[in-house]
């Protein structure tokens, strides 16, 4: 049954897919060579035009009761929304991902449930609620478990989500905690076979000798279920923590990455893989990389890259070699001299690594930019965007509270022309690649009205702090928006921020 | 804004240039990477960062000349003087927090250290030698031993990080293949591990990480 979230209403619109922000004074900016502009302190980009659909909330106690019928869920839900004491550690989501329809939306939490929420149809009665995501399903992927060979704990966190394209009625996502990758079918159910011979209506057997009469059960409508099963566990061969999970482009394949090594998978086979890349040192003293993330090419089966702490991407092919570990291409940008310190490295380091749509470029994520690279240039990035550069100055202090470790994620939209990536005090960023502007946007309980239009946020580095400015030393360094996703062909955002999941459309009158 | 304020310890323009605040960041990433493999499952890719970091910085030094060859005072010294540093840590976790410095002595410490050290003064002076007691004067005693391996010897301590030397509570090696549970096996890897490994997971570490914490936050409040 599906669980309906308060509704907040739209109006209608005309549907524009491009993605335009209004005309504007030019936001902080980089040079494709590179080297920062200075930051702007003059008012960004007049209004956005991104809305808030909705702000979902899914903690535990909701989806428990959902499953009762006659309750009044939108009563229950208005409660949670406002009552922030109901948010547990366990209910942090931990990663976002549409499907390649843009119809689901997947979200997985460190208490290693997934939950995924629907896309409201389009219906005649109810136009203005299109664009709405319901929860559709929710069940526990993953659970904790204990290594009792090292004595660890080994966390039910989940780490990334993957949906399968699909192929016949049931929905296939990969899901992935530290050390096990997980197959779920979801599937729906809305008829059931009724008129047994042998059971009667509650399934209890009946007394064979009481049957007088053969009848042949008949499929009635039921209710609609959403049902989840793990079609495959594929366990047990990784000693570092997962960090990434890819499909491949040929359906049948996928790989696995941890910190060392990247294992390739086919879905039909759990008890094997193949190592394909491995980076881990004879002697671990002599370890100084590590891999951060990676991804297959959306069209070449055989292509996949992988980045690693030291700001450097490899591009592999797996017809080269069975374990590739020499790359085909090696993209590295050389150090700025003038910006050296010891955090140069920490701050290079690559946490999130996406190959465009088109397969043309590969965009890197590190602590204060986001890099977009032309395959077919390894030397350098031909465009680079500051997030928050402001953050240079307080590296040492973030050094020291970890922030500096954050690990950020970063998305394209569907026709690769706009990226985004979240920052501190629940900002979050967009480029836009041809008109170079650039918006900072805020996900947050105090602008969750209905249709609230976002107002662009603006960083005040020094000097006078304009009225709606904020200024550095006011960010709040725990709200960390570090997992967003966007809808594959339209403008529809997923930004989570905590246990809070929102989601944004833009809004072109 | 941070938890901690470190208006002190760093300037808030860029990273650490000056001896003191480079100092100020070993310790801190020393203090990181214990804190690392005391946990349930430490980050690997953290680790790293934090363990280049202090080579980094190790580097420097040494072409600096702020940084000697650890020469044990004693004879025999250098051996224990890493398990008596691991026993001091962990003792000092455990049997609850030490004496809390005078803070008007910490902060005079800190200031004076600076004002001593004229512009023109080779950074290495004040560090290369002096005993535990000396360089932070004011430090009360028991405190000051859990310093004693981050200070004066600290460089010292470095260097075991990376030395092939066994059982040291600093060595890579050690903290890495930790983490990945006993891929370096065998009584050395135990021995440098007592204090660390011993509480089970779960309980006295997380009693020890609460005083442990204690610890920590004189360290990087000073």
């Amino acid at each position: 049954m599906l669980l309906s979230l308060p509704a907040l209403h739209l109006q209608t619109s005309e549907h524009h897919p491009l993605f335009q922000l209004p005309h504007g004074r030019l936001g902080p900016w980089c040079s494709p060579t590179g080297s920062p502009a200075p930051l702007s302190c003059e008012t960004g980009c007049g209004e956005g035009t991104w809305i808030l659909v909705c702000r979902l909330l899914v903690p535990t106690q909701v989806s428990l009761l959902s499953m009762e019928e006659d309750i009044d869920t939108r009563k229950i839900n208005n409660s949670f929304l406002r009552d922030h004491s109901y948010a547990t550690e366990a209910d942090i989501i931990s990663t976002v991902e549409f499907n390649h329809t843009g119809e689901l939306l997947a979200t997985g939490d460190k208490g290693g449930r997934v939950v995924i929420f629907q896309r409201e149809q389009e219906s005649k009665n109810q136009v203005h609620r299109r664009g709405e995501y319901n929860v559709y399903s929710t069940f526990q992927s993953h659970e904790p478990e204990f290594d009792y060979l090292k004595s660890l704990e080994i966390e039910e966190k989940i780490n990334k989500i993957r949906w399968l394209p699909q192929q016949n009625a049931a929905y296939f996502l990969l899901s992935t905690n530290d050390k096990t990758v997980k197959l779920w079918k979801v599937s729906e159910r809305d008829k059931r076979p009724e008129g047994y011979n042998l059971k009667d209506e509650e399934g209890r057997l009946r007394d064979p000798a009481t049957i007088t009469t053969l009848r042949v059960p008949v499929l009635r409508p039921m209710d609609l279920m959403v049902e989840a099963t793990p079609r495959r566990v594929f366990a047990n061969a990784h000693t570092y923590h997962i960090n990434s999970i890819s499909v491949n482009s040929d359906y049948e394949t996928y790989m696995s990455a941890d910190d060392l090594r990247i294992n390739l998978w086919n879905f039909e086979i759990t008890n094997q893989s193949f190592n394909i890349v491995d980076i881990k040192p004879a002697n671990m003293e002599e370890l100084t990389e590590v891999i951060t993330a990676a991804e297959f090419h959306p069209h070449h089966c055989n292509t996949f890259v992988y980045s690693s702490s030291k700001g450097t991407i490899r591009l592999c092919d797996m017809r080269a070699s069975a374990l590739c570990d020499r790359h085909t291409k090696f993209f590295e940008e050389p150090e700025d001299p003038s910006n050296r310190s010891f955090f140069s490295e920490i701050i290079s380091s690559i946490s999130d690594v996406k190959f465009s749509h088109s397969g043309r470029y590969i965009m890197t994520r590190d602590y204060l930019t986001v890099k977009v690279w032309d395959l077919n240039m390894e030397n350098r990035p031909i465009e680079t965007y500051q997030v928050h550069d402001y953050l240079r100055s307080k590296l040492c202090s973030l050094y020291e509270n970890d922030c500096i470790f954050d690990k950020f994620e970063c998305v394209w939209n569907g026709s690769d022309s706009v990226i985004m990536t979240g920052s501190y005090n629940n900002f979050f960023r967009m480029f836009d690649r041809n008109t170079k502007r650039d918006v900072t946007l805020e996900a947050s309980r105090e602008n969750s009205k209905p249709r609230a239009i976002l107002k662009p946020r603006k960083v005040c580095v020094g000097g006078k702090r304009r009225k709606d400015e904020i200024s550095v030393d006011s960010l709040d360094f725990s709200k960390k928006i570090l997992h967003t996703a966007w809808h594959p062909s339209e403008n529809i955002i997923a930004v989570a921020a905590t246990n809070n999941l929102y989601i944004f459309q833009d809004k072109v009158n | 804004m941070f938890a901690r304020g470190l208006k002190r310890k760093c300037s808030e323009e860029e990273a650490p240039a000056d001896p003191l605040q480079r100092q100020s960041l070993l310790d801190m990433s020393l203090v990181k990477l214990q804190l690392c493999h005391m946990l349930a499952e430490p980050n690997l890719c953290r680790s790293v960062l934090i363990a280049n970091t202090v080579r980094q910085i190790q580097e420097e030094m040494t072409q600096d000349g702020s940084w000697c060859l650890p020469r044990p005072q004693t004879p025999g010294r250098a051996p224990r003087d890493r398990l008596v540093s691991t026993e001091i840590l962990c003792r000092s976790a455990r049997a609850g927090p030490p004496p809390a410095p005078d803070p008007a002595d910490l902060a005079s410490a800190l200031q004076t250290v600076p004002a001593a050290q004229a512009p023109g003064v080779v950074p290495g002076g004040p560090w290369d030698r002096a005993g535990p007691g000396e360089s932070r004067g004011g430090f009360p005693r028991s405190l000051d031993q859990v310093f004693e391996t981050l200070e004066n010897h600290g460089p010292g301590a470095v260097e075991e990080l990376f030395s092939d030397v066994d059982a040291s509570y600093y060595d890579l090696d050690a903290v890495l293949t930790g983490m990945v549970g006993g891929a370096k096996s065998g009584p050395e890897g135990l021995e440098s591990f007592a204090s660390a490994a011993a509480p089970p997971p779960g309980t006295g570490c997380k009693a020890d990480l609460g005083e442990l914490d204690h610890v920590v936050e004189i360290l990087v409040e000073t």
